[in-house]
């Protein structure tokens, strides 16, 4: 046992609760009736590390493929190529594999907590369930672990014998946690987990997630949006740009430093209070099809200080720019080569 | 949440029906079967025959009583069984999507293209006259709304986060469709299939008419209807208490859809 766990700690890779290697998820799309076959390219070789302990934020546009990552890390999709480990458990097969060591490994808390438990159960069958299929306890520890994880996420006892549509939205995202929490998961996935609540709540839950990140010592896989959420959560952050990481660091280095064009523009777009005559550099048109992704740099069209080059060949590989700072942009290159 | 006029006139007929059936033997006066007695042939109603009797001399209210065991008995487990197959059917097309989805509803188009009443009487001439053949030829062949209903439910509800939560967690597909998912989706169903009920009745009294269904003597109120129509002219009591049992036992059944409808559903108020 001992050796084992000599052995993990000796190794880079396994030290990362979350592995992802390479990962592409392709969906097959036909284009009219018996027309050529294509490729969307929702996530197109990502590459991702997450420590215990740790928060990771996920940042994007719609449509970017940042919640297409997270149905893969649960296989909810099927990988098309790439590797996914969770706590040291290969989890590319997904659920056809081992569903069960899967969701021991990995659970996640949605956007919408209205639509996230289901309204015919009390709290109590809602909690209770994923013990029972994973044959964890009998009945009375079953339900200790119920008030347990109640107390934990701030819920009162008497919770577990109603109903969802007795709760609030934020009660309700409580619940949603309490859920993702109760199989003692290694991995969280919140996917955008306040957008849908109320201003004031929006801190509660923010807080709630980060205590019970340190009480329990689970990673967190934090996808969002909003880089204002991501700011107050992430240790590391990743920003992708249509289904590619186009920058990754550490939290200083992305918002002190940012280094690509698409990441200053997201950060200047979070609202500044001190600061409300500034206008924000804000990006032009849409994000593109990743049916049909632009030659060269995928953001081009849309930046703000493209060369002629960002228009042709690939797409520029990452250039490191700290210890643990890296970017995708022709911009850093030249800018290290000057230096 | 509402209950209207509708669930209590409903409930009730259905109500007092089933008390009928089930008491057949304490109310009915005289024996369906045995009591023929050509002495008291087509007596029109008395207080001795308080609906009558038939050309065999049998008291029509003591057919009719026995009647309603068979067609409430066969209008439930008829229902009971199309309900079964079509709610299966549709939620896993709706779950699973695909090829075996584009089955069911082909399979479903083929099961509307013909008239329920024409496909039964297809598997009566099969399968014979008698009871079992008609739970089988009238449980089989009409489960094509239920199964469209389930289907286009859990169209709706398959998006929502709480069937990918039961999913992440490690619940099986059987799981999520049963427990997760049909709960859900439980309201127009049961509106669905109570209608259905009076469907299967008429259903059964058709067939029973046609002389497929149940065999006489035993006391069906198709049959009663069948072998009443010769005496039309001369004795229409004989032909006309099954008819009107038939209409308020069917009537009964709409009106508790109907009700249910309202209560289970109180914004869809559209009539089907």
């Amino acid at each position: 046992m001992s050796d084992t766990l000599l052995h993990r700690s000796a190794s880079q890779d396994a030290e990362a609760l979350l592995s992802v290697k390479g990962l592409k998820v392709h969906y097959p799309v036909r284009q009219g009736w018996r027309g050529r076959s294509l490729a969307v390219r929702a996530v197109d070789g990502v590459d991702l590390s997450l420590r215990a302990g740790q928060c990771l934020g996920l940042v994007g546009e719609s449509g970017c493929g940042k919640s297409t990552i997270a149905q893969a890390i649960l296989g909810l999709v099927p990988a098309t190529s790439g590797h996914i480990r969770v706590d040291g458990h290969d989890i590319t097969g997904g659920r056809r594999a081992d569903p069960m060591q899967l969701a021991r490994s990995a659970q996640m808390v949605f956007q919408d907590p209205m639509s996230s438990l289901n309204p015919r159960q009390t709290i109590r069958e809602i909690l209770a369930g994923p013990l029972r299929l994973h044959g964890m306890g009998n009945r009375d520890e079953r339900d200790a672990r119920v008030q347990e994880m109640l107390r934990l996420v701030g819920m009162k006892p008497d919770a577990a014998s109603r109903r969802p549509d007795e709760f609030s939205g934020g009660q309700r995202q409580r619940l949603c946690i309490a859920r993702a929490l109760i199989l003692n998961p290694k991995l969280v996935i919140c996917d955008e987990p306040v957008s849908a609540l109320d201003v004031s709540i929006r801190a509660q839950i923010i807080n709630l997630l980060l205590e019970l990140k340190d009480e329990l010592g689970i990673a967190l896989l934090l996808i969002s949006h909003d880089l204002g959420v991501v700011e107050h959560m992430s240790d590391r952050i990743a920003v992708m740009y249509l289904g590619r990481i186009v920058e990754e660091g550490g939290w200083r280095e992305i918002f002190t430093d940012p280094a690509h064009p698409y990441t200053r523009a997201l950060i200047s777009a979070i609202p500044d209070p001190l600061h409300r005559d500034q206008a924000p550099e804000r990006l032009r048109g849409e994000i593109p099809s990743p049916l049909n992704p632009p030659p060269g740099c995928a953001f081009h069209p849309r930046c703000p200080v493209a060369m002629d080059r960002c228009s042709a060949g690939a797409n520029p590989e990452f250039t490191t720019i700290g210890p643990d700072h890296r970017g995708r942009c022709h911009l850093i290159e030249s800018e290290l080569q000057d230096a | 949440m509402k209950a209207g006029p509708n669930l209590y006139i409903g409930g009730g007929i259905i109500l007092l029906v089933a008390l009928l059936a089930i008491f057949a033997p304490l109310i009915a006066p005289y024996h369906p079967v045995t009591s023929a007695n050509l002495m008291y042939a087509e007596e029109p109603p008395s207080m001795q025959f308080w609906l009558g009797t038939d050309e065999q001399g049998r008291d029509i209210f003591s057919r009719i009583a026995y009647g309603a065991r068979i067609s409430l008995f066969i209008g439930l487990a008829v229902q009971v069984m199309n309900t079964a197959i079509g709610v299966s059917l549709g939620l896993s097309a709706g779950y699973f999507g695909g090829w075996w989805d584009e089955f069911v509803q082909g399979l479903t188009g083929l099961m509307l293209s013909i008239p329920t009443i024409v496909f039964a009487l297809a598997l009566m001439a099969i399968l014979g006259p008698g009871l079992p053949s008609l739970l089988i030829a009238l449980g089989m062949t009409d489960w094509a709304y239920s199964c469209r209903i389930s289907r286009a439910q859990v169209l709706t509800q398959k998006s929502l986060n709480y069937v990918q939560s039961a999913r992440i967690i490690g619940f099986g597909p059987l799981h999520v469709m049963f427990r997760e998912l049909l709960p859900n989706i439980a309201g127009p169903l049961i509106v669905v299939a109570t209608m259905g009920v009076g469907s299967a009745i008429i259903a059964e009294a058709s067939l029973s008419f046609l002389g497929l269904g149940v065999i006489p003597p035993n006391p069906s109120w198709g049959g009663m209807l069948s072998s009443a129509r010769e005496q039309l002219m001369i004795a229409p009591w004989v032909a006309v208490f099954p008819g009107l049992a038939l209409f308020v036992t069917v009537l009964g059944f709409n009106l508790l859809g109907d009700g249910l409808r309202d209560l289970l559903d109180p914004h869809g108020r559209t009539r089907r």
